[in-house]
């Protein structure tokens, strides 16, 4: 048994629409991925404020990751163009803040594609593993 | 202070097996404003909903939070258990622990944990949930369909006959769109005016129906139930309540060396027309630019033969507002232009023609008469060479022409060559062709009888090049099945040119904030289950606009559209989605931010009077979000830089309430 092996907390914000309901798919199929991934519900991938990302990492987590319709399949039609320009902006600030890029991502999951949800999550999480804990953005006072 | 009850599910063994239930409920017990928490067998069951419903009334709960499957599968379940238990639905909840804890993960040592983080993040939104109740807004019982060939034709009829009020609008002067420029039609082959016409003359007798001709759609405002539409009825300087239809002044006018659209240009009409005979409204229109006594003054023939008085040059264009509860979109298709398609000399030989124009030719009320002449010599042609996919099924990179099938082409290019061989037995005929696709009821039949019964020659492979020579047209071709070069001196090569929406729906789309595809077909809400509804609720689907389709295809959609709209006139009121956008006008400076990204033109301005605390008063311009517009899709909220935009059931603090509640 190892002790101390570093489990990473991640954020996943995922889109109503296409990518939650990937999500669930993963769950129909069974397609297993760590539980370190939390999913947060969201209208649309362009509901997430740029501040919940600055939030999850302020409050600890180690990686937060967007999901959404694939270009030009947004239910809203143009909600999920808005998130990539946004959070373009956002992540290169955040590694010019020292969150490394690999710390963030935005990823178009459909909801046929339960397999590509799980393949993402896994992939996510094994950089997040091996980056290890984020340190430089984590406000210690919001910790308990 | 919330009161809330947690509801923790085992379903069956779905997600007892993998997360340990009873210490889940246990370890949600102490969570902020949890009074009550528990676990059972099936939530979703009558016994779950009924243990949720006294909870409610023996702790008093106001709001609900249910550990269970994905909110895509029971949330409107519990939402509705709510609300007979006496508690907002929108207080209710749902921590996905089935598709995304117990399912995906093995042990049950992390499922039960991740379970228990799942819970915390309900209960910490649950907390700051607040009631919501969705809009109503009332219902114009008239629907508007813009187009008027066989699709809006069929659409406003079974509209009017549910009994609502229909208009059409019609940028021609005659409505019956391509329909009427046909020949015969495939697969029965009969004639398209005897099957057409009768419908035209319905709706110009319908008196739920009106007609706007010769009218275009010039803005669109609203939503669904509350369209407000403008229609700018363009001059057509005749009268047409007076005008007869009688045709004396098309008879007498002087000015007769305009092409006719109608013919697609391969004859004349004179500057005051008549589209066809049976046209619907048959009334005359002068085609201001042809005219002599609209652009210098002199003639005025058509008034001084005019026994009804119609005539009338100091008509303007008119613009007439109207409010709509549903708006159909019918603006069908056109031929792709010729011009990029030199290799088949389109623009060098008058014997070069497309379909449709052959389709003018073989019409007993076309040009010829219904004859079959070259329309450089008016000879009986002998050989006739058909050539598919004219700018069809092009690879991606090609400038040229769509990428996708025109889906008509196969069956109409079986029809003329069937038509041919059987009034003119002496000619012969050759179809170049990629593949025959003939999917559809009694489709391949009818091109195997086109094949073996009248002697058609079908060859695989493309025409390259098409060159006038003399009287003919040498046509170089390669036959794929043989492989072999095939030389084909021909009399009339025929093309079949790609379809495209008509041009002036893209400007329509932006108007409707309708979507569309990249090749300018309107897109659907959903391809396969929502295919006559466009994204944006109250705006309908009709015929080729929304990709290419033959007359059946078009006719069985425009039925569907027309349930769509009857279904939604039937209603007298309108339930919202409560989860819209709401702004704080207290924080809301006016900067437009918002309404620039906002996809449905849901926001608009205001300018305010506020109270300051010196009691002066102050105006102050502020964002307003029309609830019943908004579809809650949150992009305004990120954009707002003062922070006074959120959304109903989504709230900034909601989602940041959920973060911590993760990351805590």
């Amino acid at each position: 048994m190892q002790v101390n092996e570093f489990k990473p907390l991640i954020v996943a914000f995922c889109c109503n629409w296409c990518s939650y309901a990937g999500a669930d798919l993963a769950g129909n199929n069974r397609l297993s991925y760590p539980a370190d991934v939390k999913i947060i519900r969201v209208p649309c991938s362009c509901r997430v404020n740029p501040m919940f990302v600055l939030r999850a990492f302020q409050r600890g987590a180690d990686g937060v990751i967007i999901c959404g319709c694939h270009p030009g399949d947004c239910h809203y039609t143009s909600g999920n163009y808005y998130t990539r320009r946004r959070m373009t902006l956002l992540f290169s600030m955040l590694d010019y803040l020292g969150i490394e890029k690999e710390r963030t991502r935005v990823e178009w999951v459909s909801a046929a594609e339960g397999a590509k949800f799980a393949s993402t999550m896994n992939d996510f999480v094994s950089k997040i593993t091996q980056l290890g804990k984020n340190k430089r953005l984590e406000d210690l006072r919001c910790k308990k | 202070m919330q009161r809330i009850g947690v509801f923790v599910c085992w379903c069956g063994s779905n997600i007892a097996s993998t997360v340990d239930v009873e210490r889940v409920s246990e370890a949600l017990k102490n969570e902020q404003g949890v009074v009550f928490s528990t676990n059972y067998q099936y939530m979703c069951s009558q016994a779950g909903q009924d243990l949720i419903k006294s909870a409610v009334k023996e702790h008093r709960l106001t709001g609900i939070v249910v550990c269970s499957c994905s909110p895509r599968m029971h949330e409107a379940t519990f939402r509705k258990a709510a609300r007979s238990a006496g508690i907002n639905p929108y207080m209710v909840e749902i921590a996905n622990i089935r598709e995304q804890c117990s399912w995906v993960h093995k042990d049950i040592i992390t499922g039960t944990e991740k379970a228990i983080i799942l819970g915390k993040a309900a209960i910490a939104k649950v907390n700051l949930n607040a009631p919501l109740i969705p809009g109503e807004s009332p219902v114009t019982k008239r629907a508007l369909v813009i187009g008027g060939g066989i699709a809006g034709i069929q659409t406003a009829l079974d509209i009017a006959e549910a009994g609502f009020l229909v208009d059409i609008v019609e940028k021609k002067p005659t409505i019956g769109g391509k329909m009427a420029q046909l020949d015969k039609t495939f697969p029965t082959l009969d004639c398209s005016a005897c099957i057409l016409t009768p419908k035209m003359v319905d709706v110009a007798q319908h008196e739920k129906i009106r007609i706007f001709s010769y009218s275009e759609v010039s803005s669109v405002k609203g939503f669904v139930g509350n369209f407000d539409v403008t229609i700018k009825k363009k001059a057509r300087f005749v009268n047409e309540n007076i005008c007869t239809g009688c045709g004396a002044c098309v008879e007498k006018c002087p000015q007769k060396k305009i092409p006719n659209e109608f013919n697609l240009g391969m004859d004349n009409r004179s500057a005051i027309y008549i589209p066809f005979a049976q046209a619907v409204p048959k009334v005359a229109t002068i085609d201001p630019n042809a005219c002599n006594m609209l652009k210098n003054g002199k003639c005025g023939l058509c008034a001084r033969v005019c026994t009804a008085g119609a005539i009338d040059y100091t008509q303007k264009d008119e613009y007439i507002e109207e409010k709509y509860g549903a708006i159909v979109v019918a603006t069908g298709f056109n031929p792709i232009s010729m011009e990029k398609f030199d290799e088949y000399a389109y623009s060098q030989s008058r014997d070069v023609i497309t379909s449709l124009e052959f389709e003018r030719l073989t019409n007993a009320a076309g040009p010829t008469g219904g004859k079959l002449l070259r329309p450089s010599d008016n000879k009986h042609p002998h050989t006739i060479v058909f050539v598919q996919c004219v700018g069809s099924r092009c690879s991606v990179d090609s400038e040229k022409g769509k990428e996708y099938c025109s889906k008509i082409c196969c069956m109409y290019t079986a029809k003329h060559a069937m038509l041919v061989r059987d009034k003119y037995p002496d000619t012969e005929v050759y179809v170049f062709y990629i593949d025959v696709r003939t999917p559809g009821k009694a489709f391949d039949e009818f091109y195997r009888r086109a094949v073996e019964e009248y002697g058609v020659h079908y060859i695989k492979g493309m025409v390259g090049k098409v060159v006038p020579e003399g009287e003919k047209l040498k046509v170089q071709a390669s036959d794929l099945i043989e492989n072999k070069q095939l030389h084909i001196d021909a009399d009339l090569v025929v093309l079949a040119a790609a379809i495209e929406p008509d041009k002036s729906a893209r400007g329509l789309a932006t108007m409707l904030t309708a979507s569309m595809d990249t090749n300018d077909f309107f897109t659907e809400a959903h391809p396969k289950l929502r295919p006559v509804e466009s994204p944006t609720a109250g705006v309908f689907l009709s015929g080729t606009c929304q990709g290419p389709k033959d007359i059946p295809e078009t006719v069985s959609q425009a039925g569907a559209a027309a349930s769509k709209v009857i279904a939604l006139l039937n209603k007298d009121k309108l339930l919202g989605n409560p989860c819209v956008a709401h702004s704080n006008e207290e924080i809301c400076n006016g900067c437009s931010q918002c309404e620039r990204v906002c996809p449905y033109g849901a926001i608009s301005y205001i300018n305010k009077e506020f109270k300051m605390p010196d009691r002066s008063i102050k105006t102050r311009r502020i964002a307003v979000v029309n609830p019943a517009i908004c579809q809650g899709c949150g992009a305004c909220t990120v954009t707002c830089p003062s922070g006074a935009m959120d959304l109903k059931g989504f709230t900034s603090k909601q989602i940041m309430a959920e973060v911590d509640a993760i990351c805590r």
